[in-house]
């Protein structure tokens, strides 16, 4: 029995080759689909959904499970980006400009353009930038972010409902795509959509971020959220047809259970495994909702998360 | 589908005797057609009608019960393709693959591991369902004798894994009672494998690979009148799973297929025990009744579980938090303390961003019937009377020597009665939990 689906998510390329105005050496689509997420069977699903790996602008204070496979790059972004794609085999990669936040380190605009060039020239696969949440700090840094890597067909965040004009209006100068990231609502979802649509940004430069919640900490929130919208999109809602990126790493991360030592809570198994399944059962849900980008952090995570990507992507026609 | 009112009336008797409760047979068909009745409070119900309504009021999806006793597990009956729809009612049962080529010792340790298998977090404990011995060394009375060992070293419920008739029927005689699942029937061997089922009324699986078999080999066996069954598909590949598995349950629920009309079974099929659970989450998602699974390692269970847990939830119904003071970090008698109320959403956004603060802390979930801030202050679950009594009935003035506690900024007008009922100085926080990291910096740090 197959659905007949009238819609398709939008596809957003990402990155730009030389020929295309930047100097990435890879590009990436996601999104294309029109069929519910591996129903290979009843629609086109061209795109395989990719991994990006984190990297920050700052030394991260990140546990020792974490820390042991990044600690020898860390403070150096361009390196730890290399090392993200060379060696734990990154689709892309999703900087986060942690430095910049004025509770923080405060780093300044010419600051993080420096570590978004040193990233660039590190690499060749696209890259994801996103600002550290202080709403002021943000459109400075990331309208600078955005002149400077003008081309480059980058993908900027975080716009949110309250504060998505200079972002906006920094990537549609640019030539560059936008998050829009919603607090697990899928009403403000579309509307935050609706909103940077108005401002004349095509729907295939828009990817969602529908902020997730940790596996056992809400997943099952962002799991319906993004299962609707993927059945909206199919119907043919334009607003709702966009790709989604799920920040998976950072999420569960957060998470007590992939922080509390064994000897605290021993019927819990080694900490190591379970803070890599807390990711990788995490990521492999959001596949079966809809997800195209996921955010990750453990290279095991990754791996098998690729893995899980493979075995999906393989037809199931009749 | 279920039948509209009018497709009801048509069935019944329409003599408006008012007898039913009702006053007219058209008031009654609706009232069935909404389930605020039943086809029982009508006298005079033709029997040809009472069977074609029972049967178009059928569940879509039969509900198979494996085990007895304490770990009766009840498998199917479910009605939605997405959860949020509805809701997914009855959880995918997790089943461990043990081997009866293994010794009695080996055996007995392996099974002893597996009862062990429970796990506590946020309040609740996730459990395991099954042992699955499968029939690998092909000898029915070595089948039998590893059923025995395992039968009698565990109360989970039983799955038996052979497509020889003689072995299982060996092997479930003494274990027959323990309504075993038994797996499974095939083109080859389905007469002789209900005929050893049949006595015990032990939900049966059926397996054939690609859906028109599978669907004609389920018509045979409902002919032959047995009607406890199981699908096993034989997918090939995840992916094949996934396809299968939505054909199956779309077929069944969106048709009424009847063939289709029963639980899942899924055996994962990657060796690395660690790709094992990534497989096993899509068939938590995708439908699965039953996962067959081989590894037994508690780290990657635990997401498993938690996971099972998340998509099973009734979406209509807010997660709550237990009540009482959290602790975040280790804090101290000098710790400032935060108030939220306990639906889980908002207290897991304060509790991170307290986390994310790095200045220990308690925070005290008052019970708003898990209703966020200003849904639950509207709805006078979060007065400052109700936190002054959950203040007390936890003992804060106990635990820290202060006497300031912090409160959500939407609820800044409760301020002053709640230092009126409690003594202690209310510190208005941040409106929303985003802004709480640098709240805590500029107060506490």
């Amino acid at each position: 029995m197959k659905e007949k689906n009238t819609g398709r998510v939008a596809e957003v390329s990402l990155g730009a080759t030389t020929a295309e105005g930047g100097t990435r050496t890879t590009t990436i689509v996601v999104g294309g689909d029109t069929a519910l997420p591996f129903h290979h069977f009843e629609g086109e699903v061209p795109h395989r959904p990719v991994v990006a790996m984190e990297v920050q602008d700052i030394v991260p204070s990140w546990p020792e499970h974490l820390g042991k496979y990044f600690r020898d790059v860390w403070d150096k972004p361009g390196e730890w980006a290399r090392k993200g794609v060379d060696v734990y085999g990154a689709d892309l990669i999703y900087l986060k400009l942690d430095g910049i936040d004025p509770e923080g380190a405060n780093r300044s605009a010419a600051d993080a353009v420096a570590v978004v060039k040193e990233v660039l020239q590190a690499v060749g696969v696209p890259l994801i930038v996103v600002g550290c949440g202080n709403t002021e700090k943000d459109n400075e840094v990331m309208e600078a972010v955005a002149e400077a890597a003008a081309g480059e067909k980058l993908l900027l965040g975080n716009a949110e409902q309250d504060n998505y004009r200079t972002l906006t209006a920094a990537c549609l100068g640019n030539g560059h795509s936008i998050i829009a990231r919603s607090p697990l609502d899928i009403n403000i979802c579309k509307q935050l959509n609706i909103l940077i649509t108005e401002m004349n940004m095509p729907g295939n430069r828009i990817v969602i971020d529908p902020s997730i919640g940790g596996l056992g900490y809400g997943i099952e929130y962002a799991y319906s959220i993004m299962e609707r919208s993927r059945i909206g999109a199919l119907q043919g809602d334009k607003m709702l047809s966009m790709p989604i990126l799920c920040t998976v790493g950072y999420e569960c991360w957060r998470a007590k259970e992939a922080n509390s030592p064994e000897e605290e809570v021993p019927e819990w198994g080694t900490q190591e495994t379970r803070a890599i399944m807390w990711e990788a059962t995490a990521a492999s849900a959001m596949l079966q909702t809809g997800a195209h980008i996921l955010l990750m952090r453990h290279p095991q995570a990754v791996a098998l998360t690729r893995k899980a990507i493979d075995r999906l992507m393989q037809p199931n026609n009749y | 589908m279920a039948l509209t009112g009018l497709e009801i009336y048509k069935q019944l008797p329409k003599k408006n005797c008012g007898e039913c409760g009702p006053p007219t047979c058209l008031a009654f068909a609706m009232a069935l057609a909404g389930g605020k009745a039943s086809l029982d409070s009508c006298p005079y119900v033709s029997d040809a009608a009472r069977a074609a309504l029972d049967s178009a009021a059928a569940p879509p999806i039969a509900k198979v019960v494996v085990g007895s006793g304490d770990t009766v597990i009840e498998l199917g009956d479910e009605t939605e393709l997405f959860r949020h729809d509805k809701k997914f009612y009855h959880e995918t049962a997790v089943a461990f693959l043990v081997s009866d080529t293994l010794g009695e010792a080996e055996l007995s340790d392996k099974v002893a591991e597996i009862n062990q298998l429970a796990f506590h977090r946020v309040g609740l404990e996730y459990r395991i369902q099954m042992v699955a011995i499968k029939n690998d060394s092909g000898n029915p009375e070595t089948f039998k004798n590893a059923v025995q060992t395992v039968a009698s070293n565990t109360g989970l419920a039983l799955a038996l894994i052979s497509e020889n008739p003689e072995a299982i029927s060996q092997a479930l005689g003494p274990v027959a009672s323990r309504k075993p699942l038994v797996s499974a029937a095939t083109e080859a061997n389905w007469e002789q494998m209900v005929a050893a089922v049949k006595d015990s009324g032990c939900a049966l699986a059926v397996k054939a690979a690609g859906l028109d078999n599978l669907a004609a080999l389920v018509e045979k066996i409902t002919g032959a009148g047995y009607k406890q069954l199981v699908l096993d598909p034989m997918p090939d590949s995840v992916s094949r799973a996934v396809a299968d598995f939505t054909q199956i349950r779309r077929l069944a629920i969106k048709k009424k297929f009847r063939p289709f009309g029963y639980p899942l079974i899924a055996f994962t099929q990657a060796e690395d025990p660690l790709e094992e659970v990534t497989e096993a989450a899509a068939y938590v998602a995708k439908y699965a009744s039953v996962v067959v699974l081989k590894t037994t390692d508690r780290a990657a269970l635990l997401p498993l579980l938690t996971l099972r847990q998340n998509i099973y939830t009734d979406p209509q119904v807010p997660i709550q938090v237990e009540e009482g003071i959290h602790e975040v970090g280790t804090p101290n008698e000098n710790s400032p303390v935060y108030v939220t109320t306990n639906f889980s959403l908002t207290y897991y956004s304060v509790e991170g961003e307290v986390e994310g603060s790095r200045i220990p802390s308690h925070i005290i979930s008052v019970n708003t019937d898990g209703l966020s801030v200003m849904t639950s202050y509207a709805d006078g679950k979060f007065e400052a009377e109700k936190i002054a009594e959950t203040m007390k009935k936890y003992g804060i003035e106990a635990k820290v020597k202060h006497r300031n506690i912090v409160i959500p900024g939407g609820v800044a007008v409760i301020k002053g009665k709640l230092e009126e009922l409690t003594g202690w100085k209310v510190i208005v926080g941040p409106r929303e939990a985003s802004g709480i990291a640098a709240f805590a910096k500029s107060q506490f740090a």
